[in-house]
């Protein structure tokens, strides 16, 4: 707390700032504010969290008896429904649409995003095809899998695929708008003097995240079309009884689905470049080995699609060529891992709660990028593919990756947003509660992946039983961590202590303004004259 | 108290191992596990030593450093070059699970929500079973009636897709006679996670007493021969003479040459096309639109009984050697052993088959 009583004095109480400057329903609802409209999407984003999350749950506890406790097809509608919301609804707009939302026009040093109109269109398109997939719930669900695998999808399956999948559909609009807001931001909207190689690391990775948004969504889009085409109206696309392929399915999704796995990373490694520097009070190591690998994997992602079909009968050469690709997308990922790690050399560590997040993150992205290196090697891709190695390895990705790296963001810019410290004790407990659960949850899964266990299973051979209730028993912890934040967060609102403009002590523009900012974020345009993370004078290169 | 013994008894962390790609990918599975656990530990001590040394307390004032092009050439290219050995290493492996043996033997299996289907060279059928000998190749050839599935045992690290609308195969040789399940590794709807079964292994005395009770309905090809003349194939496709459709004996796997000026091989697929949709490739010198398509009309077993018959009627064709008569080799002459029936190694339904 020590750093938050230096800024205290700074504080004016009657401020006005972007959130008491106008009140009621429409000042929010029809704002063009990126701030405001980050704060929309954070509430939309957290309710759809924890609807997701909910589902995990029921269906983890579920797996608590070989035989499972529900109907299979319920137990089928729960695990679907909890990656449809997970990937679509949170994990694809989690970071871009709300802190990268809030904090890229202040950190190129500009007043609003582009197009502030369009920034406002995509959280009512997001919303729109949040509305189908929750009323596909309302009607019982879908059960196909977040994968919409045909034919099954397409012929088989009685359930609400096409609400879901319009749903889907829809929310790609909102993540093309936001992908391509940034970019023309980060292209036109730069402050004087803010040259590329000045940005701060969380502005290249989302710019890289906005590439793979506009290049990579429309496909999905494409593919769901056609799913529903053929659902519809029988035209064989990917049924062979119809005269289609359902390898072409797994290609057009895969083509997308892969790429995404990055839009789900990407802003997170942003996040935690940010950290690192800040909580080390140092520059980040090889800040242009950290900008150039984000972008390296944003144009590789595009072309490991095909390490998803190794077991689907696609050509050896084929297959040999995508596991080359995917290895080599690995090394931009092991660049940032390693760098992050040197910046705190020589620096000055401290442990407030974002950088608790970030070694959460450190650690078990290194996990689950090694674990993805078993799915690059062909042959032990082949033991573990469809089986909870598979579920266990995303989740170290997805989980222990960008959402530790969401809590971790939100923890850092929370006084920024809000104009309030959280409470320093609780957070540093639920950041533990959440590791702790975590690898409670998850690490028995890549055992019971080995083992064989397939995923998606309602029920299972009795001997894996001991390894499902440790993983049940972590996912009931996890649980609690992700709630003690939500509580807290809340709380602070009206009874955290008031935040200074740079609790932290942290370089970059958005602590040079006051907190929360106000609605065009500073007074007149920032003149930028220094590079990202100016800690001090450059004293040492090693080698 | 005592369920949770009785879970904790039941703990597995390491799957059997009982096929010769099994022990193959383990080793290569633990040079992946070695080198994970090494990077891990690196990056957890450089992390927590750093932290440690560098935190605020000790060290108040942090020293900017610029980076190191040297560093991280050198923390680029070395991961790179150990990926490179998993990368040769799973490839390799990966080009030999490919390639069956030209001595396997070759088992059937259909894949249909939510059971699979298993038919024998000799005639004799299983559900959700599977029986193969110790230390002989194994092919399956695996088809599907309906949605994707995946065809999986853990305990032999074999795992492919069985994709409707084409073949798809697999192949292992069996180490160890046991009791191993056999799994669905993609979901295929409402009983995914029943479309399970057992594989068991028996060694070849177990094998040979198992097998002898053979099919009652006669042998695949034999059973295919019946569908023939059922659904009136022999009426045109004559044996000896030329009819309105081509003589198939001697046709399997030889090149076919079609009406548009290509070739094909008459290979299990090209014959399966040509039952359910005959139209699709049209052999030169015949005309289109004779023969009605079957598609819809008979199910995956029927047209690899077909199949069966067609290969019967190429009895020198090296791929038709473990047809009917040619039994696999381990069915050794001590069939009728009466204590065949008593030796070890055989599972729950090991001497029961459906016919």
């Amino acid at each position: 707390m020590a750093t938050l009583a230096q800024g205290t004095p700074e504080v004016v109480a009657t401020e006005v700032n972007y959130l008491n400057v106008e009140h009621g329903w429409k000042s929010w609802l029809l704002t063009t504010d990126h701030k405001r409209i980050a704060i929309l999407y954070l509430i939309s984003i957290t309710l759809m969290f924890f609807v997701g999350g909910a589902f995990a749950v029921l269906f983890r506890i579920n797996l608590l008896e070989p035989e499972g406790l529900f109907a299979p097809e319920t137990y089928n509608r729960l695990f679907s429904m909890h990656g449809i919301i997970m990937v679509f609804f949170f994990l694809v707009p989690s970071i871009p649409a709300t802190l990268a939302n809030f904090l890229i026009p202040i950190m190129v040093g500009a007043k609003d995003l582009a197009f502030p109109r369009v920034n406002l269109l995509s959280w009512y398109i997001y919303v729109l095809g949040a509305i189908f997939t929750l009323y596909a719930v309302i009607r019982g669900g879908v059960d196909t899998g977040w994968t919409f695998y045909a034919p099954y999808s397409s012929t088989y399956s009685n359930s609400y695929v096409l609400a879901a999948a319009f749903g889907v559909f829809t929310s790609g609009f909102s993540s093309i708008l936001t992908g391509l807001n940034f970019i023309v931001t980060v292209h036109k909207m730069r402050a004087p003097g803010m040259t590329w190689s000045r940005l701060p690391l969380f502005v290249w990775s989302n710019y890289a995240t906005g590439l793979i948004q506009v290049l990579g969504t429309p496909v999905i889009a494409i593919t769901l079309l056609l799913l529903a085409f053929e659902r519809i109206a029988h035209v064989g696309i990917f049924d062979p009884n119809i005269g289609g392929d359902p390898i072409l399915f797994q290609h057009l999704f895969w083509f997308y689905s892969h790429p995404a796995v990055y839009i789900m990373i990407l802003p997170g490694m942003g996040v935690i470049s940010e950290i690192m520097a800040c909580f080390s009070k140092k520059r980040i190591f090889g800040y242009n080995f950290v900008a150039f690998s984000s972008m390296a994997i944003a144009v590789l992602s595009f072309v490991v699609w095909g390490h998803h079909m190794f077991v689907t009968g696609e050509s050896m050469y084929t297959s040999v060529a995508f596991s080359f690709l995917s290895f080599l997308v690995a090394v931009p990922s092991a660049i940032k891992v390693f760098n992050w790690t040197a910046t705190m050399y020589k620096g000055s560590v401290s442990f407030d709660t974002p950088m608790l997040y970030a070694f959460g993150f450190i650690g078990l992205f290194t996990i689950g990028g090694l674990t993805g290196l078993y799915l690059a090697t062909l042959a032990t891709d082949v033991a573990t593919h469809g089986t909870y190695f598979i579920v266990a390895h995303f989740h170290y990705v997805m989980v222990g990756g960008m959402v530790m790296a969401f809590m971790g963001g939100l923890h850092y810019w929370w006084p920024k947003m809000t104009g309030r410290m959280y409470p320093e004790a609780w957070s540093k407990f639920a950041a533990l509660i959440v590791f702790i659960g975590f690898n409670l949850t998850f690490f028995p899964q890549f055992i019971l992946g080995y083992l064989g266990m397939p995923r998606r299973y309602y029920s299972y051979p009795p001997e894996f039983q001991a390894l499902n209730v440790l993983s049940t028993a972590g996912a009931s912890i996890l649980g609690i961590g992700y709630l003690i934040p939500m509580v807290y967060f809340i709380w602070s609102l009206k009874y955290g202590p008031k935040a200074s403009k740079n609790p932290w002590g942290a370089a970059g523009l958005e602590w040079q303004i006051q907190s929360p900012p106000t609605t065009f974020n500073f007074d007149e345009t920032p003149i930028v004259t220094e590079e990202a993370y100016n800690y001090g004078p450059l004293e040492e290169v090693v080698g | 108290m005592l369920g949770n013994l009785i879970i904790l008894a039941q703990l597995r962390l390491f799957p059997p191992t009982a096929s010769k790609q099994a022990s193959q990918i383990d080793a290569l599975y633990w040079f992946l596990t070695v080198v994970s656990v090494a990077m891990t530990a690196l990056i957890f001590i450089g992390v927590t030593v750093f932290a440690w040394k560098y935190q605020r307390k000790r060290h108040p004032k942090a020293t900017q450093i610029e980076g190191s092009t040297k560093l991280e050439l050198f923390w680029s290219i070395s991961p790179l070059l150990v990926m490179l050995v998993m990368f040769a290493w799973g490839a390799q492996l990966y080009f030999a699970a490919q390639q069956p043996p030209r001595d396997a033997m070759e088992i059937f299996v259909t894949g249909k929500q939510w059971m699979w289907k298993v038919q024998y060279p000799d005639g004799g059928r299983e559900i959700n079973a599977l029986h193969v000998p110790v230390g002989q190749p194994v092919k399956l050839t695996m088809a599907s009636e309906d949605v994707i599935h995946s065809f999986s045992i853990p305990a032999f690290r074999v795992r492919h897709d069985v994709i409707p609308g084409r073949y798809n195969s697999l192949w292992f040789t069996a180490t160890k006679p046991g009791h191993y399940h056999l799994f669905c590794t993609e979901y295929c709807g409402n009983q995914h996670a029943k479309m399970i079964g057992w594989v068991d292994v028996l060694d070849e005395r177990s094998y040979a007493n198992w097998a002898s009770g053979g099919g009652t309905q006669g042998t695949l090809a034999e059973q295919g021969e019946k569908l023939f003349q059922q659904f009136g194939c022999s009426t045109c496709h004559l044996l000896d003479q030329q009819g309105r459709c081509p003589v198939l004996r001697g046709l399997y796997n030889k090149p076919v040459q079609l009406a548009d000026g290509s070739t094909v091989m008459a290979d299990d697929a090209y014959i399966r096309e040509s039952i359910l949709d005959p139209n699709a490739k049209i052999a030169a010198g015949f005309e289109p639109n004779v023969m009605p398509h079957f598609k819809g009309q008979i199910s995956e077993e029927n047209v690899i009984q077909l199949i069966a018959y067609v290969k019967s009627l190429s009895p020198s064709t090296p791929s038709s050697q473990q047809g009917p008569q040619q039994r696999p080799t381990v069915i050794a002459p001590t069939t009728r052993n009466p204590r065949a029936s008593t030796s070890g190694n055989i599972g729950k339904s090991g001497l029961q088959r459906q016919q």
